[in-house]
């Protein structure tokens, strides 16, 4: 829409000269500046200006939805709306059913605790016929640690749903239909992202997961809103909106790992909030735990968070963010059939507890 | 007259206590900026308002329909579907009525009907958007409230050149300004935070710089008090600031069910 010619806008053609004599080609070049600009920069009168710039929006602007309109859409594309089941029967009923289409999810936790598992075992489901439950279809999986595993992959196969592997031939198969990447860089991984492209757009891939996206964006992304010089220096930012479009016109499920470091930039309190009150106590407990790598900009950019955490000898996965469920932790274990929850009730957690990250070692 | 008095009616959050700080709810012909931490609920608050615009006159709304601008992705319709719902009974509860028939303008999908939603994926589209919103709600004045979720997304990443990028958000804000009072409804816009190194350490603010924050009639900011939501009034022509504490639950935004909330004066 960005891209759209002012060529083609039907703007009457005296005005139409002008903004190309400036190389004001794109919708995108002239809704940049500001109308008191392009008074200046093309000559024109108030009234020529707001005219062109009004006709320039209204054929960019993109058309609207009734949300009526939006809910019957996603209630007929396919069983659960598109949804992948993770197969944790109480986490896909938080979750409406699975993991949505069309937007990023993101798993974050420390290292060990079973983000990778977890992901292998998503990428099988999404491979199953559909009625094993599965989206029978391909999987794309971006290994940028060299995580994946094609042995670890059919052996969870064969002990999460054995009355399919025994069947002869069928374990290379629904392993064919996983394609991992290895991109060693930022921009490897750009580049195999527009690759793709095509197989999105045309239906083929019906799960795309990124492990994990903090391997890729290197150093700390720098946070504080004066250092922004642009996209060459936010990698992060810039990839964000590229992931983000390609969720949108993909209409995919799209899962993303993340790391977890230790708290030193991260910030918890305006200043409006002052000091005392019950602020230390919070600190202190606050101060003890992990947060996600990356920042906040890439926390406001998912929409849907599962947390992954160990304490008290347990494992747990928890809802922290998602605009249709309520805060609710399930424990897990990881064993030879991949990720196996506990119990189908969540437990549900207050406040903040829900998206803090703790990891005690485990005995053997 | 009827709208005359529609324009000083507010829209209510669905917390009584939220709505008393804010002197009644959001106000028709202004614009009121609502930033927060990821997850803390802002885009929960932006549905609640997109059906609470709709209560009928009758039972003490306004009637009107709302436009949700979606910039992120994170709107989801099986949500507004609840909180409508809710929102239906609830106001159905407050009235006392028993109806044993619910008419079809106050069934949930006739809420959902009422809210025109955009998805907008760049900076340019959001900028169109908005120009074209003049001649949108010409053709449909029983508009009451614009939301927009999140401004800041898009700006954030996309836009090279910071000067250019205050003056863009600065006529944008304008003309949000001007739309507001010319068709008599609410603006909102939800925000993101960033963190600013100051005095020391690292503290929370809003994001899209200091420029921006002088364009906004009136900011809230929602917060976690340790385990509890609070908002707080940073901003306001003529209402003090305040802070309270409310919920996120099934049913949208609620009061806290909790004994010790409390409305702080600051």
């Amino acid at each position: 829409m960005a891209n759209k010619l002012i060529s083609q806008m039907g703007l009457p053609l005296p005005i139409a000269n002008v903004f190309a004599a400036r190389s004001i080609i794109t919708a995108k070049d002239a809704l940049s500046i500001p109308e008191s600009d392009l008074m200046a920069l093309l000559d024109l009168g108030r009234d020529q200006v707001a005219s062109a710039v009004a006709r320039i929006s209204e054929i960019t602007c993109p058309p609207y939805q009734t949300v009526l309109s939006l809910m019957e859409d996603r209630r007929t594309s396919g069983c659960h709306g598109g949804r992948l089941p993770t197969l944790l029967k109480g986490l896909d009923e938080a979750l409406g059913g699975g993991i949505p289409p069309g937007l990023l999810t993101e798993l974050v936790g420390p290292s060990g605790i079973g983000k990778t598992q977890f992901c292998l075992k998503l990428s099988l489901i999404a491979a199953l016929p559909t009625c094993y439950g599965g989206l029978n279809g391909r999987v794309i999986y971006i290994d940028t640690e060299s995580k994946f595993s094609s042995r670890r992959i059919i052996e969870i196969g064969e002990n999460s749903f054995p009355q399919i592997f025994q069947t002869e031939g069928m374990a290379q198969e629904m392993a064919g239909r996983i394609v991992v990447l290895r991109p060693a860089s930022l921009s490897e991984f750009t580049q195999s992202l527009e690759k793709i492209k095509l197989s999105l757009i045309q239906r083929e891939v019906n799960l795309l997961i990124i492990d994990s996206m903090a391997g890729l964006i290197s150093g700390n992304p720098r946070e504080n809103e004066s250092c922004t010089r642009g996209s060459r220096q936010q990698p992060l930012g810039w990839t964000l909106s590229f992931l983000k479009s390609v969720a949108e016109f993909s209409r995919i499920p799209i899962v993303v790992t993340n790391q977890v470091r230790g708290q030193s930039t991260e910030a918890f309190h305006y200043p409006f909030e002052g000091l005392g009150g019950n602020d230390n106590v919070t600190s202190e407990r606050l101060e003890s735990h992990l947060v996600a790598a990356l920042g906040i900009q890439w926390a406001h950019a998912v929409t849907i968070r599962l947390v992954l955490e160990a304490h008290s000898g347990q494992r747990y996965i928890k809802v922290a963010k998602s605009p249709y469920s309520p805060p609710l932790a399930f424990p897990f274990i990881v064993d030879s059939s991949g990720i196996v929850p506990l119990s189908d009730d969540g437990i549900e957690l207050t406040g903040q507890e829900i998206s803090t990250i703790r990891f005690q070692v485990q005995p053997i | 007259m009827l709208s005359e008095e529609q324009a000083l009616r507010h829209i209510s959050t669905g917390s009584g206590d939220l709505d008393s700080i804010l002197g009644g709810g959001i106000h028709c012909k202004e614009v009121t900026e609502i930033g927060g931490v990821p997850g803390i609920g802002k885009t929960q608050l932006g549905i609640q308002l997109a059906i609470n615009v709709q209560i009928p006159y009758d039972f003490g709304g306004l009637g009107g329909k709302a436009i949700y601008i979606d910039t992120e992705g994170s709107f989801m319709a099986e949500r507004a579907y609840q909180i409508a719902e809710a929102s239906i009974l609830d106001t159905f509860d407050n009235f006392g009525c028993q109806l044993k028939e619910i008419p079809e303008k106050l069934k949930a999908e006739s809420f959902l009907a009422n809210i025109f939603y955009f998805r907008i994926c760049s900076y340019t589209e959001q900028i169109a958007l908005i120009n074209y919103l003049d001649q949108f709600l010409v053709e449909h004045k029983d508009v009451k409230i614009v939301i927009i979720d999140s401004v800041t997304f898009h700006f954030r990443q996309d836009f090279d050149d910071l000067a250019l990028r205050t003056r863009v958000l600065g006529g944008m804000s304008q003309k949000l300004m001007n739309l507001a009072k010319k068709f008599s409804l609410s603006v909102v816009l939800m925000n993101q935070v960033t963190t600013k190194f100051t005095e020391g350490s690292f503290h929370l603010t809003l994001a899209l710089g200091d420029s921006w924050s002088h364009s906004c009639t009136n900011r809230v900011i929602l917060y976690w008090n340790g385990n509890d939501r609070y908002a707080y009034l940073d901003k306001s022509p003529y209402l003090r600031p305040a802070s309270v504490h409310f919920s996120v639950t099934g049913k949208g935004i609620r009061d806290a069910t909790s004994q010790c909330k409390r409305v702080r004066m600051m």
